[in-house]
C-alpha cells in the first residue's frame, strides 16, 4: 500500500534520513522504532507532506506522494496524528473532529463519521463542547486521534502516541490503537516505547540516526539484540 | 434569540434621515458608516490572526483607481469601482500568495503588508503628475449636480443609505464567514498551522481566500469614500497611518465581534469630532493625545475590545444570576 | 581636471549619501533592534521616543542656551528615563499578550507620543541651530550631520557589543542625532527583520543596503521612488531569503 524507496530529507542543511526505505501492506500495523532523534518524526512529516524529501520516492499504490501537497494527500487517504497531539486548543473538542473531515471529499459524511468515531471514543461525545486544550493528556490523544479518522483514511500515522503521557494512559493508548486496529484499518506506528509498540504491530523497522537499521516480526525484534544495542549504542 | 432587533435596527437606521436631515450629524454618520465598513473588512481577516498592515495600500487603490479612471478614461464609477475592487484583490493576492506559501505569519506578514502600504502611498506621491501627489486629487464633476451615471449625489440622505446598505453588506460578509467551513480552517490554522496541514486543509489556499476578500471590501471602502468626498489625498486614504488606524479601531470596538469594528469606527471618530470642536483649533493633536492614551488602556486593560468585554461581563452577570 | 569626473560625481554623490543615510538608519535600527532581541517586544513607537529627544536638544540647547554636551547628556538620561517607563506602564503588563496586542499598545503611545509633541511644541519643524559645515569632496558635497551620525553608528555598534545587556543604552545614543524631516520608524522595523532580528551585524549591512537603494533609486526618479524600490526589495528578499527569518522564528 504505501512504499517508500531511498527516501532522504531533512530541514535546510540538516539531513533527518538518509535512504530510508519501508514498505506498509494494506491491513497492516507496522511499527517504526527508535531512539529520540532517530528521524521518526521526519519520516512521519514526509509522508503526509508537510516536508518534501530531498530524493527518493514515496508511493501510496502507484501514486507519487513526494509531488503531492499535504491537503490531497489527506484526502488520498492517509491521516496524520502529529506528534504531541497538536491539537487546536482553543476550539471544542467536536470542532476539532470537524477540522479532521474538513477536505471536500469528507464533509458529506461528516455525521456518519462522527458516530463513528463518537462510537469509538465514548468519552468525546461527553465531552463534545469541551475546549480540546482543558482535556488530560490522554483525552487530547483521543481527540486527536479522532480528528484523523474524521477523514475515513485507509492509512493512519501516529506519531509517538505515548510521549508526554503516564504510564497507565500510555496503557491505554495502545488499547486505543489496538481497538483501531480491529476495525482492520492499516496502522503505521513511530514510537520510542518498543515495548508498548511491539505489542500491538505486526512488523516493525528500527530507525537510528535517519537509517534502516533492522526489520523484522515484532517477535524477532524482541527477540535479536539488535533494540537494545540501538538504544544503548552499544 | 434576538432575531428581530437586527431587522428594528436597521430599519431605524433606514428611517433616520428622512426624519432627521440636519447635514453635519448626517455627514459624520456617512463618515462614521464608511469607516465601519472599512474596518469591518480588515477584521473579516484580521480575527484569524492575519493582521495585515496593507490595508491603507487596497484602500488607496480603491480610491485612487476609481478616481483616476473616471478622470482619465471618463469610466464611470460603475466600471471604476469594480475595476477598483480587482485592482486591490489582484494587488492582495500578488503579495500575500507569495507569503503564505513561504510561511511569513505573525509580526513578518504585518511587516510585509507594511511595506506593502508604504509602496502604494509612495507610488501615489511620487506619480505626482497624474495623481496629484500629497496634496490630493478630486474626480471632476458630472456637469455640477448629482448624477447616476457618475455616482455622484450632492444630497446627502442619498448618501447615508448608500454607505448604509455597503456597511450592512459588510456586516453580512461577516456573518457568511463566521457561518462557513473557511472560519472553522481559519481558526485552525491561526492555532496551529501545521497541526491545520495535517488534517487536510490546504493552507495556503485558505488564507489567500480571505485576504482577498477582505482586500476586495476595503478597495471598495476607498472607492466609496473617494465618491462621497470627492477629495482623496494619499494620506487620507492610503499608507500606514491608514492601516494603523484600521487595526486600532478594530481592536478598541472588539476584533471578535461582528459589530466590533463598528463601534470602534462611531468611538473614533466621535471622539475625534468632539475634541475637534471643543479644542477648536487649539486641538491639533489633542484628540490623538487622547486616543493613544485610551488605545494603552484599551489593550492594557480591555484586549477583547469595548464590545467583547461587554459580552463577557453579561455572560458571567448572567452566569452568577442563574 | 577632477579624476572623479571619470565617475558619475551624481551617481558617486548618491552613493556616498547613500553610505551616510544608511549610518543614521543603522544607528536607529540599532536600539530597535536590542528591544526587539532582549525583550522580544516591538516598539513600534521608538522612532518617536528619538524624536522626544531631538525636541529636548533643541529646547535646551537652542531656547535656553544650556552647553550642547549638557543638553545632550541630559536627553539621552531622559530619554533613556522615558524608555524604562514605558516599558514598566505598558510593555510590562503585556509581556504575557498576544504579540498584536504589545505591537499596538506600543503603536498606542506612537499616537501618543506624536500628539503630545503637537500640542507641546507645535507642528512648525524645529531647527537645532548646529549650523554643521557642509564638505565638500572631490565636487560632491556631503552633509556633516549625516557624517557625524555615521560615526556615532560605528561607535554605537561597539559600545553595543560591550553592553549587550544594557537595553537602553541603545537608545539614549540615538538621541543626539538631531535630524529632523524624515520619520524613519517604519524603515527601521524593516531594517531589523531585513538584518534578521536581534542581528546587530545584519541590521548594520541591512540599513546599508536599505540606504544605497534610496538613495540611488532616488537619484535616478524621486525621493520616493527610492523609498518605493527599498520596501518592494524588503519584501522580495522576505520572500527570497525566508531561512534567515524563519531561525528566530519560535
Amino acid at each position: 500500500m504505501l512504499e517508500l524507496r531511498a527516501v532522504c530529507a531533512g530541514y535546510g542543511t540538516f539531513q533527518a534520513l538518509f535512504d530510508v526505505s519501508l514498505d506498509v501492506k494494506a491491513g497492516e500495523a507496522v511499527g517504526v522504532i527508535g531512539p529520540n532523534g532517530a528521524g521518526k518524526t521526519t519520516l512521519m512529516r514526509a509522508i503526509s507532506g508537510l516536508i518534501r524529501p530531498t530524493s527518493g520516492s514515496i508511493r501510496l499504490e502507484g501514486t507519487d506522494l513526494a509531488a503531492t501537497p499535504s491537503h490531497r494527500i489527506v484526502e488520498l487517504g492517509i491521516a496524520h496524528v502529529p506528534e504531541s497531539r497538536r491539537l487546536f486548543p482553543r476550539m471544542t473538542v467536536e470542532d476539532n473532529l470537524r477540522m479532521g473531515g474538513f477536505a471536500p471529499a469528507a464533509r458529506p459524511k461528516f455525521r456518519q463519521q462522527l458516530d463513528v468515531v463518537y462510537e469509538l471514543f465514548p468519552r468525546l461525545r461527553e465531552r463534545h463542547r469541551q475546549l480540546a486544550g482543558s482535556m488530560s493528556g490522554g483525552e487530547q490523544q483521543m481527540c486527536a486521534i479522532g480528528r484523523a479518522l474524521m477523514s475515513a483514511p485507509r492509512l493512519l500515522l501516529l506519531d509517538e502516541p505515548s510521549a508526554g503521557l503516564a504510564p497507565v494512559l500510555v496503557e491505554q493508548v495502545f488499547d486505543l490503537v489496538k481497538r483501531i486496529r480491529a476495525g482492520g484499518l492499516t496502522v503505521l506506528i513511530v514510537e520510542q516505547n518498543v515495548q508498548q509498540v511491539l505489542r500491538v504491530v505486526n512488523r516493525a523497522y528500527l530507525l537510528k540516526a535517519g537509517s534502516i537499521r533492522a526489520t523484522g516480526s515484532a517477535a524477532e525484534l524482541l527477540a535479536t539484540d539488535t533494540i537494545r544495542e540501538a538504544y544503548l549504542g552499544v | 434569540m434576538r432575531r428581530a432587533h437586527p431587522w428594528i435596527g436597521g430599519a431605524a437606521l433606514v428611517a433616520l434621515p428622512f426624519v432627521y436631515r440636519s447635514p453635519y450629524p448626517l455627514h459624520i454618520l456617512v463618515i462614521i458608516l464608511i469607516w465601519s465598513f472599512a474596518y469591518t473588512s480588515w477584521s473579516v481577516m484580521g480575527r484569524f490572526g492575519l493582521v495585515s498592515l496593507g490595508h491603507g495600500g487596497f484602500m488607496g487603490i480603491g480610491a485612487y483607481v476609481t478616481a483616476l479612471a473616471w478622470n482619465y478614461g471618463h469610466v464611470s464609477p460603475w466600471l471604476g469601482v469594480p475595476l477598483a475592487l480587482v485592482a486591490g484583490m489582484v494587488l492582495a493576492a500578488v503579495v500575500a500568495y507569495p507569503c503564505f506559501r513561504f510561511r511569513i505569519t505573525g509580526h513578518y506578514f504585518a511587516l510585509v503588508t507594511l511595506a506593502l502600504s508604504g509602496i502604494v502611498l509612495q507610488v501615489i506621491t511620487a506619480t505626482r503628475d497624474y495623481t496629484g501627489g500629497s496634496l490630493g486629487y478630486t474626480p471632476e464633476r458630472y456637469h455640477g449636480g448629482s448624477s447616476l451615471w457618475a455616482l455622484q449625489f450632492s444630497e446627502k440622505t442619498t448618501w447615508y443609505l448608500i454607505a448604509l446598505a455597503v456597511w450592512a453588506g459588510g456586516l453580512y460578509v461577516w456573518y457568511r464567514v463566521d457561518r462557513s467551513m473557511l472560519r472553522y480552517a481559519l481558526e485552525a490554522i491561526s492555532e496551529d498551522e501545521d497541526a491545520a496541514a495535517a488534517t487536510g486543509i490546504h493552507v495556503t489556499a485558505e488564507k489567500l481566500k480571505i485576504t482577498v476578500l477582505s482586500a476586495g471590501m476595503t478597495a471598495l471602502a476607498g472607492a466609496l469614500y473617494c465618491q462621497y468626498q470627492m477629495f482623496i489625498s494619499p494620506d487620507t486614504v492610503s499608507g500606514i497611518s491608514v492601516s494603523l488606524q484600521m487595526v486600532f479601531a478594530v481592536v478598541v470596538g472588539g476584533i471578535y465581534v461582528s459589530l466590533g469594528p463598528t463601534i470602534g469606527a462611531v468611538i473614533t471618530i466621535l471622539l475625534a469630532e468632539v475634541l475637534r470642536i471643543s479644542f477648536g483649533t487649539r486641538a491639533v493633536g489633542w484628540d490623538n493625545l487622547v486616543y493613544g492614551v485610551l488605545l494603552v488602556l484599551f489593550i492594557v486593560f480591555l484586549p477583547k475590545g469595548i464590545v467583547g468585554s461587554l459580552l463577557d461581563l453579561r455572560r458571567r452577570v448572567g452566569w452568577s444570576s442563574s | 581636471m577632477n579624476p572623479l569626473a571619470v565617475f558619475d560625481i551624481f551617481l558617486l554623490e548618491a552613493l556616498l549619501s547613500g553610505v551616510l543615510l544608511g549610518g543614521v538608519l543603522a544607528l536607529l535600527s540599532l536600539g530597535l533592534n536590542l528591544v526587539f532581541g532582549v525583550i522580544d517586544v516591538v516598539w513600534i513607537c521608538y522612532a518617536e521616543l528619538i524624536m522626544l529627544g531631538m525636541y529636548g536638544m533643541y529646547y535646551l540647547y537652542t531656547v535656553y542656551h544650556a552647553p550642547i554636551w549638557v543638553a545632550a547628556v541630559a536627553c539621552i538620561v531622559s530619554v533613556g528615563i522615558l524608555g524604562v517607563l514605558l516599558h514598566v506602564l505598558v510593555i510590562a503588563p503585556l509581556l504575557g499578550a498576544a504579540p498584536i496586542n504589545q505591537l499596538l499598545a506600543t503603536g498606542g503611545v506612537l499616537f501618543f507620543l506624536q500628539s503630545a509633541a503637537t500640542v507641546l511644541f507645535g507642528i512648525e519643524f524645529k531647527n537645532l541651530g548646529l549650523r554643521l559645515p557642509v564638505l565638500k569632496v572631490g565636487g560632491m558635497f556631503v552633509s556633516y550631520s549625516r557624517l557625524l551620525a555615521f560615526a556615532a553608528a560605528l561607535i554605537g555598534m561597539v559600545l553595543v557589543y560591550l553592553w549587550l545587556t544594557r537595553t537602553y543604552t541603545g537608545t539614549a545614543i540615538r538621541a543626539i542625532h538631531p535630524f529632523v524631516g524624515l520619520s524613519f520608524g517604519p524603515i527601521t522595523f524593516l531594517i531589523c527583520v531585513l538584518g534578521s532580528l536581534g542581528n546587530f551585524v545584519g541590521g548594520f549591512v541591512a540599513a546599508f543596503v536599505f540606504a544605497e537603494i534610496i538613495s540611488v533609486g532616488g537619484l535616478y526618479l524621486d525621493l520616493e521612488w527610492g523609498y518605493v524600490f527599498a520596501f518592494a526589495f524588503f519584501i522580495v528578499m522576505m520572500f527570497i531569503r525566508p531561512q534567515g527569518l524563519m531561525a528566530r522564528r519560535s
